[in-house]
């Protein structure tokens, strides 16, 4: 054997996994620093007034409540028509209207938000209610949503081997029940994985939510009126001059990480604690 | 060949299932050609031959699941208690539920427990209200030898245990839905001598109450558990008959080959 091969054969091997190693740091390193800023500059700022007192009163509770109400407007239009196009696409979709579909929905997820924003500006601020409304901004999140969770579905249902379909089946068992019954539970954990991903992106939207919910410095106050929320929140606070709401944006922006964070962690356990039952 | 097809087969009033001029392609490609077979009711009939002479295709036809393949072609007629499965007014659903299947590799449903498993046939196909499913799955799985060994564990994942098991289970769910028929798709490649002898029991047994037709490219399997054998080559129909005759007193010369080994 030659030796003289072999350690240099060794030394690559050591040098991949090293510049493996060194690129995952590098990944991480931007994340790190970005949570660590908004941390340290967000925690000091948090107080139950802070969390739910009007702007009047130093708080972000509009915007908190606002976020909330668009997340669960957005999944409620946008996971059941997400999930079903992914049905679709995954157990009926070979073929051209398929394919074609599948085209179409890859192309709006690359679609930029602000593009976004501006049609659904454009169609149903202007077009169809007459007024910048909560109720536009879930429509134009949703927009976001759908293609992602349309597509994830698709992928995991995808993966679902075919023997279990096939089992299903021979037992007599329509397609429609194959898939709700059979296919769907055995993808749940993926499906829910790209609902999240899904809802975790769009709760931080900014640029389609100035141009359909606008902003707002009270409560709810309906569907149809103009409402707060967080990724707005921190972009005007972030413009202001005083210092002391510029550190109300970095609360706000904290307050934003969780909501997402624990909205994962809240699914994850309840769809577990499902699956055991 | 051309004798046959001039000579009209007639259903056979005593067939629990009879294939007529049955011909399937897949594309362009023709893997079943003509096959004509009459399966008498509780009995085994074991369908041999080597890989690729469609043995599967064949089975897959009795329940109408050979369709969900795409670009497959059927010609011909299949029949179930005299009644041609590919009339048009006939639902590929409800044949499925008289003609249960047993695939290659054990396929329990991963999300369900052993419980849910063998109940799954009724759920899905909407059981009838006021049928007792805890009496129906212990039955089941009485009669797929399997009872004794999960009674305990009836909430456990269909997929905890072992592979042999797994395939009881299958067994058990098909049996669950009380079919007239049995499609076992070599059932027992997947598994260790030990589990496939228990399962070559189990289908010994199951003929009292069933009618069971089993792939196998295991002859030793064919002539322990059948009473009739097919052997087919190539799409072709070979040789049928009792078990003993076709393993004994081989009327043909290439099922004497397979039969002594000298190809597979």
């Amino acid at each position: 054997m030659n030796l003289n091969s072999y350690g240099l054969r060794k030394f690559k091997n050591r040098f991949f996994f090293v510049a493996c190693a060194v690129c995952v740091v590098l990944a991480v390193a931007p994340l790190v620093s970005i949570l660590w800023e908004v941390i340290v500059r967000g925690a000091p700022q948090l107080s139950l007034n802070f969390l739910t007192a009007t702007n009047a009163k130093d708080g972000i509770g509009p915007a908190i409540q606002g976020t909330l109400i668009l997340i669960g407007l957005t999944s409620l239009i946008g996971v059941p028509i997400g999930i079903l196009s992914g049905v679709y696409l995954a157990e009926y979709g070979n073929n051209h209207f398929g394919s074609t579909m599948r085209i179409i929905n890859d192309a709006l997820t690359g679609v930029p938000s602000i593009v976004i924003g501006i049609t659904a500006y454009g169609v149903i601020v202007i077009g169809l209610i007459g007024s910048y409304s909560a109720i536009a901004g879930a429509i134009a999140l949703s927009f976001m949503i759908i293609p992602i969770i349309a597509r994830t579905t698709e992928e995991s249902l995808k993966l679902v081997p075919n023997n279990i379909r096939e089992a299903s089946l021979a037992l007599g068992a329509h397609k429609w029940k194959t898939t709700l019954r059979i296919v769907l539970p055995s993808a749940k954990s993926a499906v829910i994985t790209g609902v999240l991903l899904g809802v975790a992106r769009v709760a931080g939207e900014t640029a389609p939510l100035i141009m359909t919910i606008l902003g707002n410095r009270y409560f709810f106050q309906g569907l149809n009126e103009p409402m707060a929320a967080l990724p707005l929140e921190i972009w005007r606070d972030s413009l202001q001059a005083q210092q002391s709401i510029i550190a109300q944006g970095w609360g706000a922006a904290l307050v934003l990480i969780l909501l997402v964070l624990s909205i994962n962690i809240i699914v994850r356990v309840v769809s577990r604690g499902r699956l055991r039952k | 060949m051309t004798e046959t097809q001039q000579k009209p087969i007639q259903p056979d009033p005593q067939a629990k299932m009879q294939s007529i001029n049955l011909d399937v392609w897949f594309g362009q490609k023709q893997v079943l050609k003509s096959i004509n077979l009459s399966v008498k009711p509780n009995t085994v009939t074991a369908i041999i031959g080597p890989s690729g002479c469609g043995k599967s295709t064949f089975i897959r036809t009795l329940n109408r699941m050979h369709e969900l393949v795409p670009n497959a072609k059927l010609n011909g007629q299949v029949l179930l208690d005299g009644e041609d499965i590919y009339a048009k007014n006939v639902d590929p659903v409800m044949i499925r539920r008289r003609v249960g299947m047993v695939f290659q590799k054990p396929n329990p449903f991963p999300t369900m427990s052993i419980y849910d498993n063998v109940a799954a046939g009724l759920k899905l196909t909407g059981a009838k209200k006021g049928e007792d499913l805890d009496d129906i799955v212990k039955k089941s799985l009485i009669q797929a030898s399997l009872w004794e060994e999960v009674k305990d564990d009836l909430k456990k994942p269909g997929t905890s245990i072992s592979g042999g098991q797994q395939q009881r289970l299958c067994i058990a769910r098909a049996v669950a839905l009380r079919p007239e028929v049995i499609l076992m798709d070599e059932p027992c490649s997947a598994l260790d001598p030990i589990a496939t002898a228990k399962i070559e029991k189990l289908v010994i047994e199951l003929k009292q109450n069933y009618t069971v037709i089993i792939v196998t490219h295991n002859m030793q399997q064919a002539s322990r558990v059948s009473d009739f054998t097919a052997f087919m080559y190539l799409g072709d129909l070979v040789e049928y008959g009792r078990t003993k005759d076709i393993f004994e007193s081989p009327k043909s010369k290439l099922t004497e080959q397979y039969i002594t080994g000298e190809f597979s």
